[in-house]
């Protein structure tokens, strides 16, 4: 290398009492370079941001910016020496205006610690221009949409003199459109010689716009590739430290009679007009971006919202689902799209957790009947091979596979016709997920209607026999799963193609 | 008009339709009901009304910025208390006994002084335990209450300074001394949460936490200036209160944290932090004097009147609930 880069950590060691997040992990970016920093979940990347953002201090090895060692104390410290972080989980204050949001922290000040609304204003205006968006600095954040909230956090890279940018999962709720824009702002910042980090799941992303790739697995450094002479069968390798059987889990199963179906269901502004079936021993894929009404449909058949419009039957006869407790009745159930937050009561202990929603029904005269629900955990355990020292450990403490296991099973037990699953893999490292994937796949195969909703590609091409593909509230079409292709998924949930084009 | 404009000017301009409401109501139900035969709304009633107001309304404000900043302060009323008595006692301290009427100044400044410290000491245990707001607050509500009833029993603490009552009982263009600080305070405060860096870094704070950080505002400094501020108002109420009548019971205030609440909930500010303004809260604090005025101008008791507060202050946070809603695919939760 013959430049100098912006950045250079080196040798970082990071522990944590019991676990060595990081451990001599190190990383430099060059001025002028987007380099791809990838790892599974928990390999080790939000730890080294969080080093790097100063709101970790290692414990051994250092940060370097140019030759000068530095220690950063704080995030506004590093954003002082021009490292500026990109944040996926949107940190934004929806109260706020979108100049606000995009200065937090820093606002211009007038005498008197005063805001300078006009300057906060023309600059803010000025860098909403670039981006090419269709709302101004006065616009409040909790009015825009999800993507366009991701471009008030992606503008906040353009308000310094920045050295050093990192994006984590930057594209996750764009829609395609939105990339180029995004992918133009990188370039810019590129030919301005500033270092960026890129941290993705999405390869097609990495290939497209990275020139290094940095890999960790379990806080160990694997390695930099250039991202030219690699594959992402290699970075794969990398990541997981063996081949991933990317096969589809397809055992092929009878299909059975419709045991869900939807006509013309509406819900406000949310969806409008969608009909599928979902046959006994079908898996079926719901795919699309953030926003476009997966998450509401299933809400709607769980009987946590109310239709506007439409019919829903099980089995042939037309339903009205007015409350979960009444579609678990009737036998749908729903594995949430957050899994800590609606799935699991994380403080609570495996067994509870699993036989939560039938607890009225397991009593021994006025008590809790403890061994009814051990024998109910010990059966799901088995069959969902859930890796648990007892059922005694905390939901909390479990790996977000088994946590997901824990969550089927409390379904399962439930005894259910129809089982939606709402991104059943979000957060759950690579060899987990193909694990969850054949389990999807054999609770169809015994006969269940499954629903599956996912943003992930290769997901929802492993487990559907069908896949259904949103865009903004519609469905564009309905792919078997020999006729799909990645090409033809992406432009039906883009709103390009399909045979309803938007 | 962008869309959603119409419905949050509507909500903004809620309180202010309710007070309109109020008027009509105790107008015309106050002649047939009331047993004087002056009407409601009366020129003098009115200036005695925001008179009234006062007390409460100035602990308001900080309250305003405390709960729009993700934090609440139970700990008001007690500082009130305390303030009261630093106020009254330490005009009749030997030290100061030779200023004659300078002592004014000087006791104001110490009970504003220990109002302000109490209030810098709740929000400093916040910022350096992180331990949440309410149950920092309730502890030193029952704490400096504990130190208001030490210092004199039960009994009553008492001074008074006539130049002080004329100074408080004074009019100025009409208004009382205690209207022109409740309007000065409702402007300084409205200035600081929307024109000044520290008023939007409360709001940020308040709306999400998580992101204020990451912008690297520093969260605690702001909280125990906010912390500070409301110490401050609690202990200028007192001044302003305890000037003209003299005489501080230990239980004066008691309650006082639920009456500010009360008002700056009804004003539209979010309990959750992050959303709310300084006007609704006068308008909050305007409502409720109205109703207690009103209510006991058509005869009813004081219990009467805290059974109808309560209920409309329920009505409200339904209303609200209702009127935030969406649309009919809403989410149930």
């Amino acid at each position: 290398m013959t430049t100098q880069p912006v950045l250079r950590l080196a040798d970082i060691v990071k522990t944590f009492p019991g676990v060595r997040a990081l451990d001599g992990v190190s990383f430099s970016v060059l001025p002028g370079e987007v380099h791809a920093l990838m790892g599974e979940n928990g390999a080790g990347k939000s730890t080294l941001m969080k080093v790097l953002g100063g709101i970790y201090q290692p414990d051994e090895g250092g940060i370097y910016m140019g030759d000068e060692q530095v220690v950063m104390n704080g995030p506004l410290e590093a954003k002082a020496k021009g490292i500026v972080f990109i944040h996926q989980e949107l940190s934004l204050a929806e109260e706020l205006s979108v100049a606000e949001n995009i200065y937090l922290g820093e606002l211009p000040r007038r005498s008197f610690g005063r805001v300078d609304w006009q300057t906060l204003a023309d600059k803010t205006d000025a860098i909403l221009k670039k981006l090419n968006v269709g709302f101004n600095a006065r616009t409040r954040v909790g009015d825009l949409s999800i993507a366009n909230q991701q471009m008030v956090e992606i503008a906040r890279a353009l308000t310094h003199e920045a050295k050093a940018v990192i994006f984590d999962e930057p594209t996750a709720s764009l829609t395609d459109a939105e990339k180029v824009v995004l992918f133009e702002v990188i370039a810019d910042l590129q030919a301005s010689g500033v270092g960026i980090i890129y941290i993705s799941h999405r390869m097609e992303e990495i290939f497209k716009i990275t020139d290094r790739i940095t890999v960790l697995r379990d806080g160990q450094y694997q390695g930099t590739v250039q991202t030219r002479e690699t594959d992402e069968e290699a970075i794969t390798q990398l990541m997981i430290g063996r081949k991933l059987d990317l096969s589809r889990a397809a055992v092929e199963h009878e299909i059975g009679d419709v045991a869900l179906e939807v006509r013309g269901l509406s819900c406000g502004k949310l969806y409008q007009d969608v009909s599928f079936e979902v046959r006994r021993g079908e898996v079926v894929g719901f795919y699309g971006l953030v926003g476009a009404g997966r998450t509401e449909i299933a809400e709607t058949l769980f009987g946590l919202r109310d239709p506007s419009a439409g019919k829903i039957l099980l089995d042939g006869q037309e339903v009205r689902i007015t409350s979960p407790a009444d579609a678990i009745e009737r036998g749908i159930s729903l594995v949430p799209e957050d899994r800590k937050g609606q799935g699991l009561i994380l403080g609570m202990n495996c067994r509870d957790n699993m036989t939560l929603p039938q607890v009225d029904d397991l009593k021994a005269g006025p008590f809790v009947a403890e061994g009814a629900e051990v024998a109910i955990f010990d059966q799901y355990r088995d069959r969902l091979d859930i890796r648990t020292p007892g059922w005694k450990q905390q939901a909390g403490n479990l790996s977000g596979g088994n946590q997901q296991k824990i969550v089927i099973g409390k379904w399962l037990s439930m005894h259910p016709n129809v089982l939606i699953v709402d991104e059943p893999t979000r957060g759950i490292d690579v060899g987990s997920k193909s694990e969850i994937h054949k389990l999807l796949r054999s609770l169809a195969a015994q006969g269940y209607a499954v629903m599956v909703i996912s943003s992930e590609m290769p997901e929802v091409l492993g487990v559907s026999d069908r896949i259904v593909a949103m865009y903004s509230g519609k469905i564009m079409r309905t792919f078997a799963a020999n006729e799909v292709t990645e090409d033809s998924l992406i432009q039906a949930i883009s709103g390009i193609g399909g045979d309803r084009a938007a | 008009m962008q869309p959603g404009a119409l419905s949050s000017t509507l909500r903004k301009g809620a309180i202010w339709g309710f007070i309109v409401l109020e008027l009509i109501f105790f107008s015309i139900a106050g002649e047939y009901l009331s047993l004087s035969d002056k009407a409601f709304m009366d020129y003098d009633n009115m200036l005695l009304l925001l008179k009234q107001s006062a007390p409460i309304g100035i602990i308001a404000m900080g309250m305003t910025i405390v709960i729009v900043n993700g934090n609440i302060d139970l700990s008001v009323g007690a500082i009130f208390a305390i303030a009261a008595i630093v106020l009254l006692d330490s005009m009749t301290w030997p030290i100061f006994a030779g200023l004659g009427d300078w002592v004014i100044p000087v006791a104001w400044l110490l009970a504003l002084i220990a109002g302000t410290l109490l209030g810098a000491l709740n929000g400093l245990i916040v910022w350096k335990t992180g331990v949440d707001a309410f149950i920092v607050t309730l502890g030193a509500m029952l704490g400096y209450r504990g130190i208001v009833f030490m210092f004199n029993g039960e009994n009553p603490t008492s001074h008074l300074n006539w130049t002080l009552v004329d100074f408080a009982e004074a009019e100025f263009l009409g208004f009382a001394t205690a209207t022109w600080f409740l309007a000065a305070v409702t402007i300084a405060i409205w200035f600081l949460m929307t024109k000044t860096v520290h008023g939007r870094n409360a709001y940020a704070i308040g709306d999400n936490r998580e992101a204020a950080v990451n912008a690297g505002i520093r969260v605690g400094p702001h909280m125990m200036i906010n912390f500070a501020i409301i110490g401050f108002l609690a202990a200028l109420s007192a001044v302003v209160f305890y000037s003209e009548s003299g005489s501080v019971n230990p239980n004066d205030g008691q309650l006082y944290e639920l009456w500010v609440i009360t008002a700056v909930v009804l004003g539209g500010t979010k309990i959750t932090g992050g959303a709310g303004s300084v006007i609704g809260t006068l308008g909050g604090v305007i409502a409720i004097q109205l109703l207690r005025k009103g209510l006991g101008h058509i005869g009813a008791d004081t219990s009467t009147v805290n059974l109808v507060i309560g209920l409309i202050l329920i009505a409200v946070l339904i209303l609200d609930r209702q009127l935030n809603i969406k649309s009919k695919g809403a989410l149930k939760i």
